[in-house]
């Protein structure tokens, strides 16, 4: 009998957190994510830590700012309309470097949009989320077990970079169970010789701020901010290949995507067709360079998304016109059937688009 | 004898206000506070957007810069993480009661165990004088600049009288410092604010009526005594709050 | 390498994603690949509820089910909206208090319980989703070790309320034990 145990997605993400040492939640209700809050309202608590509805996603992010401003971890959560709310905090947390754990439990948009799973917030996660040159680590769980191990992975790195690091998620995962294991190692958060914790009158005052009225220092802290997302880029990405060793066709999906997409591969293997999938992991950093040595192998991608085509923008710079990219995809809380993938892959296949 | 000297917990930066701005006299007497209580160690501040934004520069305790009106959030997040922490967020009325009011009202609502310092010289600062929630009727502005026409742009928010609707906050009150008594009064009511959280009490505010001589387009003395004949009127000073004296 | 693909479907109120829970719980027990995907949102207050499990030898891809090997229908509207999805070959089990009119296919294998009113005769009117999945184990011969199907229920049945362990037990067998 397995020690694993059945949970939503975004239950297990909470009790991640928890794991992680995180003591400390955010937040305010919205569907499709509200298993976060509830289950952090529950279990804070009891162990010592602290669960308060904000009263907005803005003052949820600015709490979050607050507490990580003292060094402890900490995170809110929220879905697509809510995360807009709290870009203003997320382009803040960049400013001060400040670590941070943010889950977007995506739902179809733009506007109020609807309440079924979607991915159409890649672009506004990847490309930074708000005003000002910054990135936030973006991870794209594909499982229920994922989701708990990507927060865990969130935090460490989150701390590490001094960067906000991003579950982004979708309705599917957050509300699906699958059996999930707790089980991880944690990693100690590293020093934080920064943190605001009251100068015990034993040193100079700490100041955590993101204003610099003197162009060249902002543009100073700007540059620095960049290597360090350079060595991120260089160290951090993470993917998963499924069947590609003789692939002629690659698959690019994250997420829920590249679920059903897998199961379109078995169906176009079975029919004899060289097919296999690069998912990545994080989308920010993106696997770029696994895309850029595919597209030496392979003679054309398929990128499956439940967006306009938002990730297929990134696969296209990767490949860089040595093979054709076209999209696959269903809007506005529809999911593609492995079918509509399958009948891509076969397109594909025969070179017409 | 020492008859005059810089409190400890005010820093040696320069001050970068106007001449006769008030933020300087609200600024020393909220370092005083930190040193007659002894918290300057364990007290960590939070900066506005507005003119006393480079406040992380005048006070020697840790510091932070929020966002335009997020201070009481941030403020909320700080003391939560360790309520052993001394909390103070420094506003301007535009921070305060205008883009942060749902962050003020709620911070009161729940009582959070801080203080808040709210400037309140009726205009927009450090962006050269707009309209501010706080302005009053008839008040030329950059933005109001035919007078505040209450029946265009409505009135200004009383913000002591509006917080102490609620159930939520320990103690509320107005003061001023345009003269030497009202500079007095003002420290006893922000040592109060801050002695309150030392003692578990709960949201304290200060609203402090002070002047802004530059973008009233007055002189230093004039804008104090305008104070006397404008703003006080409007804002009568006071405690509008006080749970544990059972007002 | 089998999977089978099952979806619940009925009323908000009961009980289509705890027994879908339950059933996998019972696979995870098995040592099989499960996944559980509810219908979520302002149609499960009074609308349709639905609960997709799948229970496979292999990983399962998708979690969504969108042509199920076995539909569970407890209400009309569920019936209705699923009946043409159902894969050829598959079954069909009906809630026939609830659900008047017969299945129209005739590729499918059709089980008629009256588990509402089973349910209300047990004296567990909350507990026709429970009798119609004892029929739907029975069917799958995965009813045989009643240990394991305790186990299970241990799994979606709190501690604190250890004494509606024996009463869902008890709903399980009386499906089992219908002869339709």
């Amino acid at each position: 009998m397995s020690d694993k145990v059945l949970m939503k997605g975004n239950e297990a993400i909470a009790e991640a957190a928890i794991i992680a040492g995180c003591r400390h939640y955010f937040g305010y209700p919205i569907t499709p994510q509200t298993e976060i809050a509830a289950y952090m309202a529950k279990r804070m608590p009891k162990i010592g830590g602290t669960f308060l509805q904000a009263e907005s996603e803005i003052a949820a992010i600015n709490m979050v700012y607050g507490v990580s401003a003292t060094g402890k971890r900490v995170m809110t959560s929220s879905s697509s309309p809510g995360i807009s709310l709290k870009g203003e905090g997320l382009s803040y947390l960049a400013g001060a470097d400040l670590p941070a754990l943010v889950v977007n439990v995506q739902r179809g948009g733009p506007g109020l949009g609807g309440i079924q799973p979607s991915q159409s917030d890649y672009f506004q996660a990847t490309k930074g989320g708000a005003h000002g040159d910054f990135h936030m680590l973006v991870l794209a769980p594909a499982s229920v077990q994922e989701m708990a191990e990507l927060t865990v992975k969130g935090f460490a790195l989150a701390d590490k970079y001094r960067m906000t690091s991003m579950i982004l998620a979708d309705g599917t995962m957050g509300q699906m169970m699958e059996p999930v294991s707790l089980s991880f190692d944690i990693e100690e958060a590293p020093a934080k010789p920064w943190a605001v914790t009251g100068t015990k009158l034993e040193r100079p005052h700490n100041i955590v701020n993101s204003l610099f009225l003197k162009p060249e220092e902002l543009e100073r802290t700007n540059f620095e901010r960049y290597e360090r997302y350079k060595y991120i880029e260089e160290n951090e990405v993470m993917y998963e290949e499924y069947m590609m060793e003789d692939a002629e066709i690659c698959v690019a999906a994250f997420g829920i995507a590249a679920r059903v997409s897998k199961n379109a591969i078995n169906e176009a293997r079975a029919k004899g067709i060289k097919v296999g999938m690069i998912r990545p992991i994080t989308l920010w950093p993106f696997p770029t360079k696994q895309f850029a040595a595919a597209a030496e192998k392979v003679k054309a991608f398929v990128s499956v998304e439940l967006s306009m085509g938002q990730m297929i923008e990134d696969v296209r710079l990767a490949v860089n016109g040595k093979a054709p990219v076209t999209l696959c995809n269903r809007a506005g809380g529809m999911i593609p059937a492995p079918e509509q993938v399958l009948a891509a892959i076969e397109a594909a296949n025969k070179g017409g688009n | 004898m020492v008859v005059f000297d810089k409190p400890h917990a005010l820093s040696d930066a320069p001050l970068h206000y106007c001449p006769g701005c008030t933020h300087g006299i609200v600024h020393r007497l909220v370092a005083e506070v930190m040193d007659e209580l002894g918290i300057e160690g364990r007290t960590i501040g939070i900066a506005p957007v507005g003119c006393s934004v480079m406040a992380y520069d005048y006070f020697n305790c840790d510091m932070i810069e929020a966002a335009h009106g997020r201070a009481p959030a941030v403020a909320t997040g700080v003391k939560r993480s360790d309520p052993n922490n001394i909390v103070f967020t420094y506003q301007g009325d535009g921070d305060l009661a205008s883009i942060g009011m749902a962050e003020t009202v709620h911070s009161a609502a729940r009582n959070e165990n801080i203080t808040v310092i709210f400037i309140n010289n009726a205009i927009y600062g450090m962006t050269g004088g707009q309209m501010a929630p706080t302005s009053l009727p008839g008040q030329v502005t950059q933005t109001s600049p035919y007078g505040r026409d209450v029946s265009h742009c409505g009135f200004p928010i009383k913000v002591c009288e509006m917080l102490s609707q609620l159930d939520g906050p320990e103690y509320l009150e107005r003061v001023a410092v345009n003269n030497v008594k009202n500079v007095k009064n003002a420290k006893k009511a922000i040592k109060k604010a801050f002695e309150n959280q030392v003692n578990g009490k709960g949201f304290s505010l200060v609203e402090v009526i002070s002047s802004c001589p530059t973008n009233w387009g007055m002189t230093p003395a004039k804008a104090l005594a305008w104070i006397d004949e404008k703003m006080i009127p409007y804002y009568p000073l006071g405690v509008y709050k006080d749970r544990s004296a059972g007002k | 390498m089998k999977t089978t693909q099952y979806l619940f479907a009925g009323f908000g109120g009961q009980g289509i994603l705890f027994a879908g829970k339950f059933l996998a719980y019972q696979g995870l027990n098995d040592g099989k690949n499960v996944s559980w995907l509810p219908s979520y949102g302002p149609e499960m207050r009074g609308g349709t509820a639905s609960c997709s499990v799948i229970i496979s030898d292999i990983p399962v891809g998708s979690p969504i089910v969108s042509n199920p090997d076995v539909l569970i229908a407890m209400n009309l509207p569920s019936l209705d909206k699923y009946e043409s999805t159902v894969a050829p070959g598959g079954t069909i089990f009906v809630d026939s208090t609830l659900i008047s009119r017969k299945v129209t296919r005739t590729d499918v294998t059709v089980h008629y319980i009256p588990a509402t009113q089973m349910a209300s005769d047990n004296k567990t009117p909350t507990l026709a989703n429970m009798i119609i999945m004892g029929k739907v184990l029975a069917e799958s011969g995965t009813f045989e070790d009643e240990e394991k199907v305790l186990a299970a229920l241990q799994k979606v049945i709190s501690a604190k309320r250890a004494d509606m362990l024996d009463v869902n037990l008890g709903a399980l067998r009386l499906g089992k034990d219908y002869q339709g």
